[in-house]
């Protein structure tokens, strides 16, 4: 789409091609009431205190808007912590997003629902643990969560918002998928994201009690697409959409459908990513407090770092597979195998792919601890310190 | 069943607008967009829930004088657009 050379004939130092950040997600805290123990977030979260302002934050939209971003998610964290979310919602809508708010609905009420639809809200996601209130309880960390979420889930509802309720699956869920695609329905969610947990920060700490076993997976799946005939029948639009771990695949994922191609991660202290987990590779990201978003998206070391295809090693260099999954993710890669310019071991052509299948070997053993190490302030700070 | 009597409405859970970035119309959802294309963006900029098929149809041709005799189009189009959900009568 877009090239670096400027005056049309090729450069020495050309950077490869790539994308619009179509999709800018602003990770506007790290603050959050639940502790849930597959939190994408940093280990390390609690040594980073430092948020951008509101006027920073709007510098950051306007930015990305001309560099043709259109979707923008309120993450964190929990977004709903920031005291000026409201304005940050309509300084979007100006500007012609549209905005999702990503939220566990813990902090939400009915006032606040309707003055962000005031403010040009577009979308609402809300996360839950399980359909089961004392499993999701116990996944939160809260003992009124999901009481607060049901009735959150009606009230984004009640207030004509689209609504995509989204379910983190895992082995001790995973068995109640009927439940869960049975409690969406009822909520009349219009998007269902039945994702299974992919193994990054805390997920990755917690992974042999939350990778479930094949069959645990496959049964579910199984299930999904009856309940996908059965609504479809029913002329009930809800749209099911199951993540399968790559843990059971033999290919990778085209991650972030390829590197700095249309995806833009802003963290709260201001340091951009192409996806949120990066922060975790041994590279130098930059920073919106430094930097135009046009410089970060279009010259920095970090967001050019892995675009196009010479970076790669064997087996990815020569593999016909390369255009369509672009070596699997860098974060897998690093965290599994050291060497971020590894092929994700996921690959079954990886020489560490040994890695993967010993881990679903785990699963289908019993678990050996039933301990999970929750995402929160003082289990963050062991992770700084050593 | 769409007929050239029909007052065609944008579902509530598509936003529909002009992207620069994209030099096209598109349909915006969460998390998600549909770019679309000329004839397509240039039919749905029409439908208001005021407007009926007829009248979009007279619209468009006098806004492209070439495009004569297109109401055939548009109301297949309507009617692939109301299978995705984009539009409701």
């Amino acid at each position: 789409m877009s090239s670096s050379s400027c005056n049309g004939s090729p450069s020495l130092n050309a950077v490869p091609t790539h994308g619009q950040p179509l999709w800018l997600l602003a990770e506007l805290t790290y603050k959050c009431p639940l502790q849930c123990p597959y939190c994408a977030n940093p280990l390390d979260f609690a040594n980073r205190t430092t948020e951008l302002t509101t006027a920073e934050w709007i510098k950051v939209f306007e930015e990305g808007r001309k560099l043709g971003a259109v979707q923008l998610g309120f993450s964190g964290g929990e977004p709903l912590v920031r005291q000026d979310l409201v304005t940050l919602i309509k300084e979007a809508r100006q500007m012609g997003y549209y905005s999702n708010l990503i939220t566990s609905g813990v902090g939400l009420n009915e006032r606040k629902v309707g003055e962000f639809r005031e403010a040009g809200l577009d979308h609402i996601q809300v996360s839950f643990q399980a359909a089961d209130e004392s499993v999701n309880n116990m996944l939160a960390g809260s003992k009124k969560a999901f009481e607060q979420k049901l009735k959150m889930a009606r009230e984004v509802k009640a207030q004509g918002y689209p609504m995509v309720l989204n379910f983190v699956t895992h082995r001790h869920n995973i068995d109640q998928i009927d439940r869960i695609i049975e409690l969406c329905v009822e909520l009349e969610a219009d998007y269902v994201e039945l994702a299974t947990c992919q193994y990054y920060g805390w997920a990755y700490e917690n992974r042999e009690n939350l990778l479930p076993t094949r069959a645990q997976l496959e049964r579910a799946e199984r299930i999904t697409n009856e309940y996908r005939q059965k609504l479809e029948a029913a002329g009930n639009p809800i749209k099911l959409i199951f993540v399968t771990p790559d843990y059971y695949e033999e290919r990778p994922k085209g991650c972030m459908n390829g590197w700095g191609q249309v995806f833009l991660t802003v963290t709260p202290d201001g340091t951009a990513l192409p996806c949120h987990s990066a922060k975790m590779l041994p590279i130098e990201f930059p920073n919106v407090r430094d930097h135009t978003l046009d410089h970060i998206w279009n010259e920095s070391f970090g967001f050019n770092h892995y675009r196009g295809y010479d970076w790669m090693k064997e087996p990815c260099r020569s593999c016909d597979d390369k255009e369509k999954d672009f070596g699997g993710c860098r974060c897998q890669a690093y965290m599994m195998t050291g060497d971020a310019t590894n092929a994700d071991p996921v690959c079954s052509k990886s020489e560490h792919h040994h890695l993967i299948t010993d881990a679903r070997a785990v699963a289908e053993q019993p678990l050996l601890h039933e301990e999970m190490l929750f995402r929160n302030e003082k289990n963050s700070k062991v992770f700084f310190r050593s | 069943m769409i007929t050239t009597e029909t007052i065609p409405t944008l579902n509530t859970m598509f936003r529909f607008q002009w992207e620069q970035a994209q030099n096209s119309y598109v349909l915006l959802y969460p998390e998600g967009m549909i770019q679309l294309n000329g004839p397509a963006g240039e039919i749905l900029s029409l439908v208001d829930g005021k407007r009926s098929v007829s009248a979009i149809v007279g619209e468009l041709e006098t806004k492209f004088p070439d495009a004569e005799g297109i109401g055939g189009d548009v109301l297949e189009f309507l009617l692939e657009a109301q299978n995705q959900r984009w539009i409701a009568e």
